[in-house]
C-alpha cells in the first residue's frame, strides 16, 4: 500500500481515497434519510384478499412450509348455518350426514355440529386444514361466502417474497401492516378494525 | 320455524339450477341469517397475531452486537477461533432461528421497492439491516461477511478442500454479482418481484423446507463450496458488490500481519478466497508505453462499450418485462382475444371475473414495458461500465513490495492471521528473532531463484 518511489502520487491517491470515502458515506447517509422518511415502524406481513381470491388451490401447495400457512377461516356472522351446506357437502350428495364420502373437505377439517333445527354450526380444525379452498369455492357458489382463506400469522414465516403471492393467478396477495394483518368479512371485520 | 327452513332449502335448490349463471365473484346474503331460539353463542373468531414488532428490535440489537463483536475479534483480538464461534452463533440465530428473513441481501430489494413505490412503507428494521453492515464496511471492512451473514456462515462451514480459482475465470465470474444486483434492482423497482429471495440457495435449509429446484440449487452450492470456498459470496452475492465498494474505501482494514511484512510467503496459500495479493516483481519498463496506450484505448472505448451494452439491455425489454405479472397477463389476454388460444388459464379467468377493463390492463402493461426499456438501458450501461473498469483494473498495476489483502474481496475471516510469523510473535509463540529469520530465509530463496 505504500508507494516508496515518490511522495506526490501518494498524496493524490490519499486525497481521492478520502473524498471517495466521504462520497460513499454521504450516499449511504442520504439513502438512509430518504428511506427513513418513507418508513413505518411496523412490520409488513403478507395477506390475501378474500374478495379477489378465486380458490385456485395454489395456496395449499406453494407455501414454503410443509403445511401451508393459509387456512380456511369461518365468519360466523355471515354464515347461514345451512343444513344443506355447499361448502361442507359434496355437490349432488343425497344424504346430509357427516360421512367422509359426503364431505367436500379432502382432509375432514371442516366439522359440523347440530345447533337447533334446522341449523348446523361449521368449524374448521386448523391442524387438518390444508388451505385448498374447496369448501370456500362451494360456499361462494351457493352460500353466503362465510368460508374464506386467510394466512394465519401464527404459522406464516413472513418471507420477504411470499412464494404463494408470487404464483397467485388473481394477484390477491399484498403486503399489509402488521396491525391490520387480516382482511376479514362481516362483523369480525368491524371488530378487528376497531381493536 | 319449520316453514322457514323449508323455504331456505327451496332457495338453495333454486340456486342449484342457477349455478351456471353464477360468476366467480361472491354474492353476499344468499341465505338468510338464522335467528336462533336456543341461547346459542357464536364461537370466537381468532386472529393470531404476527411476530411482535418488539422482537424485530431485538434482532436489530443482536445484529449490532454481532457486528461489533465481529469487528472486535478481527481487528483487536485477531482471533479466527472467536470469529468462527460468532459465525456459528449467527448461523444459528439469523439462519435457523430467524429462518434467514430479513437479511441485508434481500433488503436491497425492499429498499429499491420503497424508493420506487410510494405505497410501500418500508419497516424501520429492514433499513437498519440494509445500512448497518455497509456503514461498518466503510470503516472496518467486510466483517459482516466473516461472522454475521448466515448465508456466508453456512458456506464457510463446508469449506473443506479449497482450491484456487484461476485468475481469468475468477475475473469473468466476478462480473456475475454486478449482473445479479442490476437485475434484482430492476425487477424490484418495477414491482416484478424479489428474485434474490426467489433464488436464495440456502433459505430452504434454514426453514427445513423448500421446493425441489431450491434444494437442488442449495445442495449444489454447498457441494461446490467444499472445493471452491464460498461460491455464492464471491460469484453471486449482490450485497457483496456494495460491501466490496465500501470495503475498498475502508479507513481501517484487517491486515495479514500485525507488524511489518517481511515477505516470508507463509501466508501465500492461506486465503481460500484468493484475496491475498502477491508483491509485484519489478515491471519491465519497456512495456510501459504499450500499456499506457492500451489503457488510453480502453478509456476511449469506454463510452462506446457503455452505450453498446446499454442498447443490448434495452433490447431485453420484452423478455424481462414478461417477469412482471401484469405484462404476462396482458399477453395472455391478447392471445385469447385474438383467438390464438382457446383454453383459459387461472390468471385470465381471474382477470375476466374481476371486471377490470382490458384497455386499463394493456395501458398498465405498456407503461411497465416502458419502465423496463429505461431500466434495460441503465442496467446494460452499468454492466458495460463495470466491464471496462475491470479491464482498466487489469492494467493499473500498483507497484507493491509486500503481501497485502485485496480490501474489496477480503472477508476479514481471519484465516491468514496465524500464518504470519509476526502474529506468532504477537501471541508469544516465537521470538522476534525467529520471525526475522523466517523472512530472511525465504527472501534468500527468492534471490537464489532470481
Amino acid at each position: 500500500m505504500i508507494d516508496k518511489t515518490s511522495k506526490k502520487p501518494l498524496k493524490r491517491r490519499d486525497f481521492i481515497r478520502k473524498s471517495l470515502h466521504a462520497v460513499a458515506g454521504l450516499t449511504i447517509g442520504g439513502l438512509a434519510g430518504i428511506l427513513f422518511s418513507k418508513s413505518s415502524s411496523e412490520e409488513m406481513v403478507w395477506q390475501l384478499d378474500p374478495n379477489i381470491c378465486i380458490q385456485c388451490e395454489k395456496c395449499s401447495v406453494n407455501c414454503v412450509l410443509p403445511h401451508s400457512a393459509v387456512k380456511c377461516v369461518h365468519s360466523y356472522s355471515v354464515c347461514g348455518y345451512c343444513d344443506l351446506c355447499s361448502g361442507y357437502l359434496q355437490p349432488g350428495t343425497k344424504v346430509r350426514d357427516t360421512g367422509a364420502e359426503s364431505q367436500l373437505c379432502p382432509s375432514g377439517a371442516l366439522k359440523r355440529t347440530y345447533v337447533e333445527d334446522p341449523y348446523f354450526e361449521y368449524t374448521i380444525d386448523e391442524k387438518l386444514c390444508v388451505g385448498c379452498g374447496k369448501c370456500v369455492k362451494g360456499c361462494n357458489s351457493f352460500g353466503n361466502g362465510s368460508l374464506y382463506l386467510q394466512t394465519r400469522h401464527d404459522r406464516c414465516l413472513n418471507c420477504n417474497q411470499c412464494s404463494i403471492a408470487r404464483r397467485c393467478p388473481s394477484q390477491a396477495w399484498n403486503r399489509v401492516p402488521a396491525s391490520r394483518s387480516y382482511i376479514l368479512k362481516g362483523d369480525e371485520k368491524k371488530k378487528f378494525l376497531k381493536s | 320455524m319449520r316453514y322457514k327452513s323449508r323455504r331456505s332449502k327451496l332457495f338453495i335448490v333454486a340456486l342449484l339450477f342457477l349455478f351456471p349463471l353464477l360468476g366467480l365473484s361472491q354474492v353476499p346474503e344468499r341465505v338468510p341469517k338464522p335467528d336462533f331460539e336456543t341461547d346459542y353463542i357464536r364461537p370466537d373468531f381468532l386472529t393470531p397475531t404476527p411476530r411482535a414488532t418488539a422482537l424485530e428490535y431485538i434482532d436489530i440489537g443482536v445484529l449490532i452486537v454481532a457486528l461489533f463483536l465481529a469487528t472486535y475479534f478481527a481487528h483487536k483480538q485477531r482471533s479466527r477461533q472467536n470469529i468462527f464461534l460468532l459465525m456459528v452463533f449467527s448461523l444459528a440465530y439469523f439462519g435457523f432461528y430467524r429462518k434467514g428473513c430479513i437479511c441485508p441481501i434481500g433488503a436491497i430489494q425492499n429498499v429499491t421497492y420503497a424508493l420506487f413505490n410510494p405505497a410501500y412503507a418500508i419497516p424501520v428494521f429492514v433499513i437498519v439491516f440494509f445500512v448497518l453492515p455497509l456503514v461498518l464496511a466503510l470503516f472496518y471492512g467486510r466483517t459482516f461477511c466473516a461472522a454475521v451473514c448466515p448465508l456466508g456462515a453456512i458456506q464457510d462451514a463446508v469449506v473443506l478442500k479449497p482450491t484456487n480459482v484461476p485468475g481469468g475465470l475468477a475475473a469473468v465470474l466476478s462480473v456475475l454479482p454486478y449482473l445479479y444486483l442490476g437485475l434484482a434492482v430492476l425487477l424490484a423497482a418495477t414491482g416484478a418481484g424479489f428474485i434474490i429471495c426467489q433464488y436464495d440457495p440456502f433459505i430452504g435449509f434454514f426453514r427445513f423446507g423448500a421446493d425441489f429446484n431450491m434444494v437442488i440449487f442449495g445442495l449444489s452450492m454447498l457441494l461446490l463450496g467444499t472445493v471452491v470456498a464460498r461460491p455464492y459470496c464471491r460469484f453471486l452475492c449482490p450485497y457483496g458488490v456494495l460491501l466490496n465498494w465500501m470495503s475498498r474505501l475502508s479507513k481501517r482494514h484487517v491486515g495479514i500481519t500485525p507488524d511489518e511484512c517481511n515477505n516470508c510467503r507463509l501466508c501465500e496459500e492461506s486465503c481460500p478466497f484468493g484475496a491475498i495479493k502477491k508483491p509485484d516483481e519489478a515491471a519491465p519498463p519497456a512495456n510501459r508505453e504499450a500499456e499506457v496506450k492500451k489503457l488510453a484505448f480502453i478509456i476511449v472505448l469506454l463510452p462506446i462499450v457503455v452505450f453498446g451494452s446499454g442498447w443490448i439491455g434495452s433490447r431485453l425489454e420484452i423478455p424481462l418485462s414478461r417477469l412482471h405479472a401484469n405484462v404476462s397477463l396482458a399477453e395472455e389476454i391478447l392471445l385469447e382475444n385474438s383467438g390464438q388460444r382457446t383454453e383459459l388459464t387461472d390468471e385470465t379467468k381471474a382477470f375476466r371475473a374481476s371486471g377490470k377493463p382490458t384497455e386499463e390492463l394493456f395501458a398498465e402493461a405498456s407503461a411497465i414495458q416502458r419502465q423496463f426499456k429505461v431500466g434495460g438501458w441503465i442496467l446494460g450501461g452499468f454492466i458495460g461500465l463495470i466491464l471496462c473498469l475491470k479491464l482498466i483494473n487489469l492494467f493499473m498495476r500498483r507497484r507493491q513490495s509486500e503481501y497485502y489483502v485485496d480490501k474489496g474481496t477480503c472477508l476479514s475471516c481471519g484465516r491468514c492471521f496465524s500464518y504470519c510469523p509476526y502474529e506468532q510473535v504477537r501471541l508469544g509463540i516465537i521470538t522476534p528473532k525467529e520471525a526475522e529469520k523466517m523472512g530472511s530465509k525465504e527472501v534468500k530463496i527468492k534471490q537464489f531463484r532470481a
